[in-house]
């Protein structure tokens, strides 16, 4: 007993009452490889520390040596959950920039992918929610709905994560019917899917009691901390890009801006859910749309934009004036109009913008990408100090945070 | 009460703007259907401030905060641009301050908008403008030993047809 005096204890272990847990940069509950360093007295988080850049790739900076062409792949691996609306984002400001008009007939058209990316970001989100909360079943059940989505795009453009889909001035190809079948099949099903995934979750009192006053925000507290997308409709702001500056025809849509009260995690939850229901209803008007196009315009799925739009394969083979603009629309040997020019669409997760400054030449002079969630992750701190660890976690998956976005 | 009841133009935030600052708010331009326009740097917290409080404008919204490097004007190398917005109005305004790249320091608008935190630490990061009185301007994206400011005009992107190096593992060999 009396030796127990004499052990020589590191200076400081006493005196520091709480505990330093590193959360990250991989971890199950990050869902990505992002870090927080947090302060704990004992379940309780006291403070935290983010750091984030783990998979920065100098996306800005390599725009700065790409043409416009290039830069589409690029804007995939930002929110790579809904890689359609950055590809079209872009493609919206690169088509704003030079002034180009679009057919209605691809503004719907794209309405569609665009409407579905956000159903299958939103779908991931929730369900991830669910995951964090220990229901793993809403997760698993709803996958072969996103598998259904990628499908489409897969018909679409031939790819399924990073899509690279379209072009400036429209898309590549005109939807197959193949593709329109499998729109068809997915709005029969997926509204019963939908449909059972709240049911199992929306009420539940396990979830409730767990998301319900936890990581919550006022809206004027998100709005000074940049918050846009789901997360500030979830504070009561009915804040969005598509009917506030619509882009792609919104204005011709008829949908309703779901929002919140609390801003916490359960009204995250309830305003991407009910977001699910509008997209839907969405993608049902524009395919209704797209089907009243008769003869020659139902064939319409790009505009006539030919220093921008590449030439028919065929034509490429055969014709010399097309095999030069291929070259020259690929090589990016097409000088850009002198001009700066700020775009936004609302993405996944918030309003992803674009800030473009050409000084007239080939490639972007400088490329800044408006990413939602690399700014309203500051918040994080704020939302969890004195809550239980375990919420932490969950409102790390309810805020929908994206590390290839936040890092760019 | 009149201005509230009317839309909130381009012309009259930059009247509004000129009644205030008068010749010290200068460059305004309307590209895209947004009002741009600069100051010098020592006004910018003025300048942001006047456009959250005064009434009839209310930018209470920063949308972006960037950097840009321009080589070719001395003096003012480094710009810092700010995109605000009026929920309520449905309006969006560019405003920019330029600096030097030997004296690159900036007042933080951290006061104003905590969201200006990140954005900051992040053009610090990639541009070296030195916001002062932020209250933790260190790196964000790159790691923390880099010593230089790499999205600056003066650092290139690698020659694509560069032969000196030997990589057979990735196709240069």
């Amino acid at each position: 007993m009396e030796d127990q005096n004499h052990i020589a204890l590191p200076k400081g272990s006493i005196e520091k009452a709480t505990t330093t847990l590193n959360i990250g940069p991989t971890h199950p509950a990050t869902h990505g490889v992002f870090q927080n360093i947090m302060e704990v007295d004992g379940e309780r988080v006291v403070s935290t520390e983010q750091t984030v850049g783990y998979i920065h790739r100098a996306f800005e900076k390599l725009a700065e040596r790409r043409p416009l062409y290039q830069i589409t792949p690029i804007t995939d691996r930002l929110n790579y959950c809904s890689s359609p609306i950055n590809n079209m984002g872009w493609h919206i400001t690169c088509e704003r920039f030079l002034k180009i008009e679009l057919p209605k007939r691809v503004d719907y058209l794209r309405v569609i992918i665009m409407e579905l990316a956000r159903i299958s970001d939103h779908l991931i989100c929730n369900s991830i929610v669910g995951v964090d909360t220990g229901a793993y079943t809403g997760f698993l059940y709803v996958m072969q709905y996103r598998e259904l989505i990628y499908e489409i795009y897969e018909e679409v453009c031939g790819s399924r994560l990073t899509t690279n889909i379209g072009r400036i001035g429209g898309f590549e190809r005109n939807f197959t019917n193949t593709a329109f079948t499998k729109l068809e099949k997915f709005l029969n099903e997926y509204p019963k899917v939908l449909r059972e995934f709240e049911n199992l979750f929306t009420r539940n009192r396990i979830f409730m009691e767990r998301t319900q006053g936890s990581g919550g925000i006022s809206a004027q507290r998100a709005m000074n901390y940049g918050f846009t997308g789901p997360n500030l409709r979830a504070t009561g702001v009915d804040y969005d890009v598509r009917v506030q500056q619509p882009y792609s025809s919104y204005q011709d849509f008829d949908f309703k801006v779901p929002v919140g009260t609390t801003g916490d995690n359960y009204d995250r939850f309830l305003v991407r859910n009910a977001e699910m229901w509008e997209s839907l209803s969405i993608i049902r008007q524009a395919y209704e749309k797209v089907q009243s196009f008769k003869g020659a315009d139902a064939e319409v799925f790009h505009a006539d934009v030919p220093e921008y739009y590449l030439p028919k394969k065929e034509d490429v083979y055969t014709k010399m004036e097309a095999l030069i603009w291929h070259f020259k629309i690929i090589m990016g040997e097409i000088e850009l109009p002198k001009g700066q020019i700020y775009s936004a669409v609302e993405g996944g997760n918030g309003e992803l913008g674009f800030y473009l400054i050409s000084d007239g030449g080939r490639t972007p002079f400088r490329l800044h990408f408006r990413r939602p969630c690399f700014i309203y992750y500051q918040a994080f701190e704020e939302l969890i100090k004195g809550g239980m660890l375990s919420d932490a976690v969950v409102t790390m998956s309810s805020l929908n945070l994206i590390a290839g976005e936040l890092d760019a | 009460m009149i201005e509230s009841t009317m839309a909130l133009t381009n012309e009259h935030i930059q009247q509004k703007l000129v009644e205030k600052f008068a010749e010290q708010v200068y460059g305004f331009s309307t590209e895209s259907g947004i009002l741009s326009f600069e100051s010098s740097k020592e006004l910018n917290l003025k300048v942001l401030q006047f456009l959250y409080d005064e009434p009839s404008l209310g930018f209470t919204f920063l949308t972006d905060l960037c950097g840009v490097n321009y080589p070719q004007q001395p003096g003012a190398e480094l710009v810092v641009v700010y995109h605000l917005h009026n929920f309520s109005e449905n309006i969006r305004i560019r405003y920019s301050v330029a600096t030097s790249v030997a004296e690159p320091q900036i007042f933080t608008a951290t006061k104003l908008f905590e969201s200006a935190n990140w954005m900051e630490r992040e053009t610090y990061d990639f541009f070296g403008v030195n916001f002062v009185g932020h209250p933790n301007l260190k790196r964000i994206l790159n790691v923390d030993e880099m010593d230089y400011f790499p999205l600056r005009k003066e650092f290139p992107l690698e020659d694509q047809t560069r032969i000196d190096k030997d990589d057979e593992m990735f196709g240069r060999g």
